[in-house]
């Protein structure tokens, strides 16, 4: 379909695109199997630019929005979600700071976020508060003009390589979400350390990785709007990087549709290619129905908060439990069609398979999403007389 | 240091279709690149600039399209671009190319190096890098791998040969070209891409150039292709053992007369 790009937006993502078929895609496996950061790509990818799309220029970005960061996000999914998610984190870390941060608190972060020089991370999972964020145990307490943070954050995506955190605590865990507050934190603060590790079922090569605070001061001056705007923090923070996992869906789609269509055409049983028959024919249909019904949702929603509206929650989460759950089909189907061989981890599809599943998992669940959306649509309804 | 890099927009396929009737490569169709060879040519040059600072300057002559290629070449870090673009040019062989290159090369002032990839994808003659430097009477090395040292008058570079590699020493002014070894080529940035797309390209025809009429375009291109096809391939040769050299001339001669060619 045509989405009719502007000029610069089809260069991002061509340069997008060739940087995940020539650098990412030869060695996804690879970095898959051995479950290990893959800086040397993220390294190519700073060098691009890429990181600094959705980034306004006064801050060294290109100045595009949403939009661009999904393109590229899109684009890196279909060789390899985990490069994907390690590059989408960084803007998930950025975009508080950028939403919600002062003028001085955005030149001292913006530039090295958008030029890749330094990766972001975004930290509110705990033990004990997934779905449930309001019930985070990470403190913060003020003594004179710091606040001293103690706690423990998990999953956390690009834990251990990002250097700046947006990380939200609770100036009192007893107000819920009242007490939720944003701080920004570099790494090498005292008190700051990096716990485990996580072996993971997909995305292999991001870092999903524990965050410790012990007596951690953090300067007043990181805080992030004012005590209390944690969860609204958070939240605003969701609404505008949900597409982005929704375009990472997109794009692992999009790869696994690429190969099964090139597959279907070699495969020969019963002396025909089995795209011939009409039950793989009529499969491969359609998954590229889907995957093109999801990126259509996606670039409209993207779009949307480009232009300016004001509330696209609602929006953003069909965007993100559409895509993703078309993923997780897609991707599946994948591997039914390539048969044994698909469950081989000599070839892709394996791998987007279990790299599609995340997409339902974070940054909300699947079933969070259907609530914000169906209490949206119900609330709607009520109002009208 | 300043550097110039020569390059040349070539069709994106290994599998170039050649017109019956003229006997040159036809285009129509087809994607254009810059030559695979000259990439690692501009990588190469962007490195030598990033460790002694000068200028890169990226030439290429070519039909106007081919400007597509020198934005290609900005976007990658390149600080100039030369097109030399004249109906007069078409048809050239690579005598007339190296030519027009080197009366460029002379127009601009001169530099500290210039360097071409090993051989055009579509051409494959490997000859227009080595005519420059003729034109220009400086000295050349083909097949680069490394350079090991540039200073302000000298090179010390790694010349690939099938079993190994010469290391060769020679003054500077002069012109190299590389092989593929020698680096990898980086990606463009979007921001040098937008930047490049706005850029101007100087562009110079014949006249500017002052060239000799003579010595350009089909006038000036003494090679005339008569036939294009490919090359049988070569059977392996076959190692003749034998304890002493008579015993090996001997089983050679009987070879030779049982294939009946003496
Ligand atoms: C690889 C990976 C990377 C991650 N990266 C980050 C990161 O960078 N930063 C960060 O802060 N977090 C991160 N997370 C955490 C992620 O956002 C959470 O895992 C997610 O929000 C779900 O929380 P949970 O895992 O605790 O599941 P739970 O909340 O325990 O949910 C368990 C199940 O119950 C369902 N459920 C829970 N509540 C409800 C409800 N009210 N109604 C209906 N169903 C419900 C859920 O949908 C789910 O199916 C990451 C997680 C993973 C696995």
């Amino acid at each position: 379909m045509n989405y009719f790009l502007t000029e610069e937006q089809q260069m991002i993502r061509d340069l997008a695109r060739k940087i995940a078929e020539e650098k990412v895609a030869p060695r996804a496996a690879e970095f898959d199997e051995a479950e290990e950061f893959p800086w040397d790509l993220i390294k190519i990818l700073a060098e691009s630019g890429l990181f600094g799309v959705w980034v306004p220029e006064e801050y060294g970005g290109l100045g595009g929005g949403v939009f661009e960061q999904c393109l590229v996000v899109e684009e890196l999914s279909r060789a390899c979600g985990a490069v994907a998610v390690s590059y989408a984190a960084s803007a998930l870390g950025g975009f508080p700071i950028l939403l919600f941060g002062t003028g001085e608190q955005k030149r001292k972060c913006m530039p090295d976020i958008a030029s890749g020089a330094k990766l972001a991370a975004f930290a509110l999972t705990e033990p004990d508060a997934g779905s449930d964020a309001s019930n985070i145990r990470t403190t913060a307490k003020r003594d004179g003009d710091h606040y001293i943070l103690n706690g423990t954050k998990q999953w956390i995506t690009n834990g251990g390589e990002a250097e700046i955190y947006t990380v939200i605590a609770t100036i009192d865990p007893s107000r819920g979400a009242r007490g939720m507050t944003a701080f920004i934190v570099e790494k090498g603060t005292p008190g700051f350390e990096f716990g485990k590790k996580e072996k993971k079922m997909g995305i292999r090569a991001s870092a999903t990785r524990e965050l410790i605070f012990q007596d951690c001061r953090v300067p007043a001056a990181n805080m992030l709007e004012r005590e209390g705007k944690g969860f609204i923090v958070a939240m605003r923070t969701f609404d505008r990087t949900r597409p982005g996992v929704a375009a990472q869906a997109v794009g692992i789609a999009q790869g696994a549709l690429d190969r099964v269509a090139k597959y279907a055409t070699e495969r020969v049983q019963f002396g025909k290619r089995i795209a011939e028959f009409q039950a793989i024919e009529h499969m491969i249909a359609d998954m590229a129905t889907q995957v093109e019904a999801a990126r259509a949702l996606v670039y409209a929603t993207a779009r949307m908060i480009d232009a300016g509206e004001r509330d696209f929650s609602r929006e953003a989460s069909m965007a993100k439990v559409f895509a993703s759950d078309v993923a997780m089909r897609v991707t599946t189907d994948a591997v039914q069609i390539f048969g044994g061989y698909g469950y081989m981890r000599d070839y892709p599809v394996e791998k987007m398979m279990r790299d599609a599943k995340i997409t339902q998992i974070y940054e909300g669940t699947n079933q969070i999403q259907r609530s914000i959306i169906g209490s949206a649509v119900i609330k709607q309804a009520m109002r009208r007389p | 240091m300043n550097v110039a890099v020569l390059i040349k927009q070539v069709p994106e396929t290994t599998d170039v279709k050649i017109s019956r009737e003229t006997n040159t490569l036809m285009r129509e169709g087809v994607a254009s690149i810059i030559n695979p060879f000259d990439m690692y040519a501009i990588e190469e040059a962007l490195r030598i600039r990033e460790q002694h600072g000068g200028k890169v300057t990226v030439i290429t002559m070519g039909p106007p399209q081919a400007e597509e290629a020198l934005r290609q070449a900005l976007a990658l870090g390149a600080d100039d671009a030369v097109l030399l673009s004249d109906r007069a040019f078409a048809g050239a062989d690579t005598l007339a190319t190296s030519y027009t290159l080197a009366r460029a090369i002379e127009k601009l002032g001169g530099f500290d190096l210039v360097i071409c990839g090993k051989q055009a994808m579509d051409g494959d003659t490997a000859q227009v890098g080595p005519e420059v430097a003729e034109n220009l009477d400086l000295p050349h090395v083909t097949y680069v791998r490394r350079i090991e040292e540039l200073s302000p008058d000298h090179m010390r570079v790694q010349r690939m040969i099938e079993e190994g590699y010469e290391v060769i020493e020679s003054p500077i002014p002069a012109l190299i070209t590389v092989v593929k070894e020698i680096n990898e080529p980086r990606m463009p940035s979007i921001k040098r891409m937008l930047r490049a797309k706005k850029a101007a390209i100087t562009s110079w025809t014949a006249a500017d150039l002052g060239a000799d009429e003579s010595r350009i375009g089909l006038t000036g291109s003494p090679t005339r292709v008569i036939r294009v096809f490919t090359p049988e391939q070569r059977r392996a040769g076959e190692i003749l053992e034998g304890e002493t050299v008579q015993e090996k001339v001997r089983s050679l001669v009987a070879k030779l007369k049982e294939t009946h060619l003496v």
